[in-house]
C-alpha cells in the first residue's frame, strides 16, 4: 500500500466512524456536529482522488451552508440538547438488517465486477477549475442552466414555505 | 490507487446512510442521513471519474450537480419540517400519524355479534 | 250432498264471524243462526237417511303417490245421530254463550272457534275416508285448544291449552301411524272399504292399537288423561260442548265407527277394556277429592267415557252409543249449570258454596236432575244407559264375547266399582254445592234467560231419553254403522242381576257420604279420606310423574340445543367473523402509518431484487 492509498484508508475510517455516529447517537446536536466531521473527511477523499474543485465545493457548500442550515433547523425544531429517545428495538434491528443487505449487495456487485482495477493517479487530469470549469461550461451546459433555474425554484419555494399563514395577513 | 479502496468506503457511506434513514426519530436527522447517502454516491462518482478518465470529466460535473441539488433538497425539505413543527409541535417522525389509515373501531377486538350475546 | 252442507255451515258461520267478530250483536246472531241451520240440516239428514237408507258421497280424489285421499262423506244412522247430537248441543252452547260471555272479551273469535270446531266435529262424524276425518279430528284439537286458551291473560289457561294440545297430539301421533297401517293392510283410507275388506291378522291388530292412541289421547283416558282437568280453565260453555259432549266423544265414536273391524281383534279390545277399566276407576277416585266443582266434573267425564269404551270393547255396540247420548246429555247440563253457579258467585270452588238450593233453584232443580243421571237413578237416561253398559259386559263376561273373558270381567267389577265411586263423588258435590248453610256471601240468583232455556232444554233428554231402552228398532236404526257387514251390530241388552246390585252400590256409596256428611258438621266429606286425600285430589300424582320423566328432560334437552347452537354453531359463525377481522388485521398493521416502515419494506425489496439480479449476472 503507498502513501496516498494509506491516506485515503485514513480518510475514509474518518468518514465512515464519523457517519457512523451520524446516525447512532442520542445527542441531537453532537449528530449534526459529526456530519461536518463526516462531510470533511469526504472532501478530503475527493482531494486524493485528484477532484480539487470539487473538494472545494463540497467543504463550502456541504460543511458551510448545509451544516449550518441543518444546525438552524435544530434550534427552530426546539431539538432536545440532551440524550433523545432512540427508535424501537425491533425497528433498529430490521433497519440494520436491511442496511447490511444493502451494504453487501453493493459491495459484491462492485468488487465482483472491477475489484481488481487501478486508479491511474499520474495520467488524471487534474480537477482543477479550467478542467472543470471547460467542461461545464461547454458540454455540460445546458443541464447547468436547468440546474439554475431549479435553484430559483428551490429558493423561491422555501421562502414561500417558511413564512407561514400570519405573514399573509402582515401580522 | 486500487480502485476497490474508494469503492468500498462509498458502499459503506451509502448503507450508513440508509441506516440513519430508517431508524431516526427526528425529521432533521433523517435528511441528515439522507445527506451521507449522497456523499456515498458522489464518492463513487468521482472515484470512477479518476478510474475512467474521460474527457468530458462527467463524473465530476455531475458530482457537481448532485451537491448543488442536494443543497436545494436540504433547504426546501428543512422549510418542510418546519412547517410541520409549527403545525404539529413536534418534528418526531413516531408522533406525526397522518398516514395511519386505521379507524378506531379497528382497534377494538372483534366481537362481531355484540347485541345479540346481551341477553 | 247433505253431509257437505251440514259440514260446510259451520265452517261458513266461523268464517263469517272471523269477518263481523267486533260487532257483537251481529258475531251473536252469525253463530247461532249457522249453528241453527246446521241442526235443522241434521235433522234432515236423519230423515232422509231413515227414508232413504245410508249412502255415499265422493267429491274428488288426491293423489298422494301412494294410497289416494278421497274426499268422501256418508249420510247413516249412526252419522246422522250424532250430528244432530253435536249440532243440538252446540246450539245450546251458542244461546248460552251470548249471555255467559256478555262481558267478556274476544267474544267474537270465541264464537267463531265454537263454530269452526262444530264444522270439524260434524266433519269427523260425517267423513268416509280416514285422512279426511283426521282433517276434522286434527282442526277439532287446535280449536280446543285455542278456547281453552280463551283467556290468555292467564297463566293457568296457558299452560292448560298448550298441554292439552301436546297430549292429544301425542296420541295422535299413534293415530296417524295406525291409519296408514290400516291404508297399508286394505289399500285404501276409504272407511267403507276398511269394513268390508278388513281381515284378522297380527298387521291388523297393530293397527287398531296404534289407533287407540289417538283415542285414548282425545278421550282422556289413561295414561294420557292428564290435559282434561287442567283443561277446565276455559270458559263453561267450552267445557260443555267441547270437554263433555263432543270432542272427548270423538275418540269413542272412531271405535265406534270401526266396530266391526275392532271386533276381529280381540287383542286390541282386551286392551281397550284394561285402559277403559283403570281409567274409570282412577278418575273416579280423584273426582272424590276435587275441591272445584269443574275438575270434580271433568274427572267424571274421564270416568264416564271410559264406560263407553269398555262397552264398545265388550262388544256392546249399542250400549256404548246409548251412554254417548245419555252423557252428552247431562254432562252438558251439568256443565252449563256449574257455569250459571260461576256466573252468580265468581266461583266453581266447592268449598266456597253451600245453600244453592234456595238461592238458585232451578239450577239446583236441573243440577239433581244432571247429577242423578250421573249416578244412575231411574227412571233417568243414567240409568238406562249405564245399566246397557253393565249388562253388555256381564253378557261377554257370562257367555262369551268378542274379547278375552278375563278383560270382560275386568270391565264389569270396574264398572260396578266406579258405580259405587260415581255415586259417592256425585252426592258429595251436590251436598257441598246446594245443601247445607251458605260459605259465600252476597247475593246469587238464577241466571237469565240466555243461559236458562239451554240448560232447560238439555234437561228434557236428560229425563225422557230414557225411553229409547225399550225401542230397541229405533236404536238400531239410530246407530245404525250403513255398512254391508253381515253380522248385526249388538242390541241394548239388560240384566236384572246388575240392575240390583248397582242400585245397592248406589245407595251404599250415597249413604256413606251424606253420612260422613252429618258426621263433620256439614264439612267436606272427603277430609275423612285422612292421607289418601292429597294423593287423590292430585290425579294420583300421575301429572308430577310425567313432569319429573319427560317434561324435565325435554327442557333440558331444549336448554342444551339453545346451548350448543349458541356456544357451537353460532361460536363458529362467530368465530368465521373474529378470524377474518384477525387476518385482515395483520396486512392491516402495515398501513400504520409509520413512513420509515415503509421505506424500509420498499428498500429491503429492492436490495432482494438487485442481490437477485447480481447474482444471476454473477453465476
Amino acid at each position: 500500500m503507498n502513501g496516498v492509498e494509506l491516506a485515503f484508508v485514513l480518510l475514509g475510517a474518518v468518514a465512515l466512524g464519523a457517519g457512523f455516529l451520524v446516525v447512532t447517537t442520542s445527542r441531537i446536536v453532537h449528530a449534526a456536529l459529526w456530519l461536518a466531521v463526516s462531510l470533511g473527511a469526504v472532501a478530503g477523499c475527493f482531494l486524493l482522488l485528484t477532484a480539487e474543485l470539487l473538494a472545494w465545493v463540497q467543504v463550502l457548500i456541504y460543511v458551510g451552508a448545509v451544516v449550518v442550515l441543518v444546525l438552524f433547523a435544530l434550534m427552530l425544531t426546539r431539538a432536545p440538547i440532551g440524550p433523545a429517545p432512540g427508535a424501537a428495538r425491533g425497528r433498529v434491528v430490521l433497519a440494520a438488517v436491511v442496511a447490511a443487505a444493502t451494504a453487501g449487495v453493493l459491495l459484491v456487485t462492485l468488487l465482483a465486477g472491477l475489484g481488481g482495477e487501478v486508479i491511474d493517479l499520474e495520467a488524471a487530469d487534474i480537477g482543477g477549475g479550467e478542467a472543470v470549469g471547460s467542461a461545464l461550461f461547454r458540454a455540460w451546459v445546458l443541464p447547468f442552466e436547468a440546474l439554475s433555474v431549479l435553484l430559483l425554484a428551490a429558493l423561491v419555494g422555501a421562502i414561500v414555505l417558511s413564512r407561514g399563514r400570519g405573514d399573509e395577513d402582515g401580522r | 490507487m486500487r480502485l476497490a479502496f474508494p469503492l468500498v468506503v462509498s458502499a459503506f457511506l451509502f448503507s450508513l446512510g440508509v441506516f440513519g434513514v430508517l431508524v431516526r426519530r427526528n425529521a432533521v436527522l433523517v435528511l441528515m442521513s439522507v445527506e451521507l447517502m449522497l456523499n456515498g454516491v458522489n464518492l463513487n462518482l468521482v472515484a470512477f471519474d479518476a478510474w475512467w478518465a474521460d474527457a468530458l470529466h462527467g463524473g465530476q460535473v455531475l458530482t457537481l450537480f448532485v451537491i448543488t441539488i442536494a443543497a436545494a433538497e436540504v433547504g426546501l425539505g428543512l422549510a418542510i419540517v418546519l412547517l410541520v413543527f409549527r403545525n404539529r409541535g413536534t418534528s418526531d417522525l413516531t408522533d406525526l400519524g397522518l398516514l395511519d389509515e386505521r379507524t378506531e373501531d379497528d382497534q377494538r377486538p372483534a366481537d362481531v355479534d355484540q347485541p345479540e350475546d346481551a341477553r | 250432498m247433505m253431509p257437505v252442507l251440514v259440514v260446510l255451515t259451520p265452517f261458513v258461520a266461523a268464517a263469517a264471524g272471523l269477518v263481523v267478530g267486533r260487532n257483537r250483536l251481529l258475531a251473536q246472531r252469525v253463530a247461532v243462526v249457522g249453528t241453527g241451520i246446521a241442526l235443522a240440516l241434521s235433522v234432515g239428514m236423519g230423515v232422509m237417511v231413515w227414508v232413504g237408507g245410508p249412502s255415499v258421497d265422493e267429491w274428488g280424489t288426491v293423489p298422494t303417490g301412494w294410497v289416494p285421499v278421497t274426499i268422501a262423506t256418508r249420510a247413516d244412522g249412526l252419522g246422522a245421530t250424532l250430528a244432530i247430537m253435536v249440532s243440538s248441543v252446540a246450539l245450546c252452547v251458542q244461546i248460552y254463550s251470548t249471555a255467559y260471555m256478555h262481558r267478556q272479551p274476544r267474544y267474537g273469535t270465541f264464537a267463531a272457534l265454537v263454530s269452526l270446531f262444530t264444522a270439524a266435529m260434524l266433519l269427523v262424524v260425517l267423513a268416509d275416508d280416514l285422512i279426511v276425518l283426521l282433517v276434522g279430528w286434527e282442526v277439532m284439537g287446535i280449536c280446543s285448544a285455542l278456547l281453552i286458551g280463551h283467556h290468555w291473560e292467564r297463566e293457568e289457561a296457558r299452560s292448560a291449552s298448550v298441554k292439552a294440545f301436546v297430549v292429544t297430539r301425542l296420541g295422535d301421533v299413534g293415530l296417524l301411524a295406525g291409519i296408514l297401517v290400516m291404508a297399508d293392510l286394505t289399500g285404501s283410507f276409504r272407511i267403507s272399504e276398511l269394513q268390508q275388506s278388513a281381515t284378522a291378522s297380527t298387521a291388523l291388530t297393530v293397527g287398531l292399537v296404534l289407533m287407540l292412541c289417538g283415542v285414548v289421547g282425545k278421550s282422556a283416558q289413561v295414561p294420557l288423561h292428564v290435559w282434561l282437568p287442567d283443561a277446565m280453565a276455559g270458559p263453561t260453555p267450552v267445557s260443555a260442548l267441547i270437554h263433555a259432549a263432543t270432542m272427548v266423544a270423538a275418540g269413542v265414536f272412531l271405535v265406534a265407527r270401526l266396530h266391526s273391524v275392532y271386533l276381529l281383534s280381540s287383542v286390541a279390545l282386551a286392551i281397550l277394556a284394561i285402559v277403559a277399566s283403570a281409567t274409570m276407576l282412577l278418575a273416579a277416585l280423584a273426582a272424590l277429592a276435587q275441591d272445584d266443582y269443574k275438575r270434580v266434573l271433568a274427572w267424571s267425564t274421564s270416568s264416564q267415557l271410559a264406560y263407553m269404551l269398555g262397552a264398545l270393547a265388550v262388544g256392546g255396540y249399542s250400549a256404548g252409543l246409548f251412554h254417548l247420548l245419555a252423557h252428552g246429555a247431562f254432562k252438558a247440563l251439568l256443565f252449563l249449570a256449574a257455569g250459571a253457579i260461576a256466573h252468580a258467585l265468581g266461583t266453581t270452588m266447592l268449598p266456597d258454596m253451600g245453600g244453592l238450593r234456595r238461592s238458585m233453584p232451578m239450577t239446583y232443580l236441573v243440577s239433581s236432575l244432571g247429577l242423578a243421571a250421573l249416578v244412575g237413578l231411574p227412571p233417568l237416561v243414567g240409568f238406562f244407559s249405564k245399566e246397557s253398559v253393565l249388562g253388555a259386559a256381564e253378557e261377554a263376561a257370562l257367555h262369551g264375547g268378542p274379547l278375552p273373558a278375563w278383560s270382560a270381567w275386568l270391565v264389569l267389577l270396574a264398572g260396578l266399582a266406579t258405580v259405587l265411586l260415581t255415586a259417592a263423588y256425585a252426592t258429595r258435590a251436590w251436598l257441598l254445592a246446594f245443601r247445607g248453610p251458605p260459605r259465600w256471601s252476597g247475593a246469587a240468583h238464577d241466571p237469565p234467560p240466555a243461559m236458562r232455556t239451554p240448560v232447560v232444554a238439555l234437561a228434557v233428554p236428560t229425563v225422557v231419553l230414557g225411553v229409547l231402552a225399550f225401542m230397541p228398532a229405533v236404536v238400531s236404526a239410530m246407530f245404525d254403522p250403513g255398512d254391508q257387514v253381515a253380522a248385526e251390530p249388538e242390541g241394548l241388552s239388560f240384566d236384572v242381576g246388575t240392575a240390583v246390585v248397582s242400585l245397592a252400590l248406589v245407595g251404599m256409596g250415597a249413604l256413606a257420604v251424606f253420612a260422613e256428611w252429618r258426621r263433620t258438621g256439614q264439612r267436606d266429606p272427603s277430609v275423612s279420606l285422612g292421607q289418601a286425600h292429597g294423593l287423590l285430589a292430585d290425579g294420583f300424582g300421575v301429572d308430577r310423574l310425567y313432569d319429573t320423566v319427560i317434561v324435565r328432560p325435554f327442557l333440558a334437552l331444549s336448554r342444551l340445543v339453545v346451548a350448543s347452537d349458541r356456544d357451537v354453531i353460532h361460536a363458529y359463525v362467530r368465530g368465521a367473523g373474529r378470524s377474518a377481522r384477525a387476518l385482515g388485521g395483520l396486512p392491516h398493521a402495515a398501513q400504520a402509518g409509520h413512513v420509515q416502515g415503509y421505506v424500509t419494506a420498499v428498500l429491503a425489496f429492492v436490495v432482494i431484487l438487485a442481490a437477485a439480479g447480481a447474482g444471476a449476472a454473477l453465476l
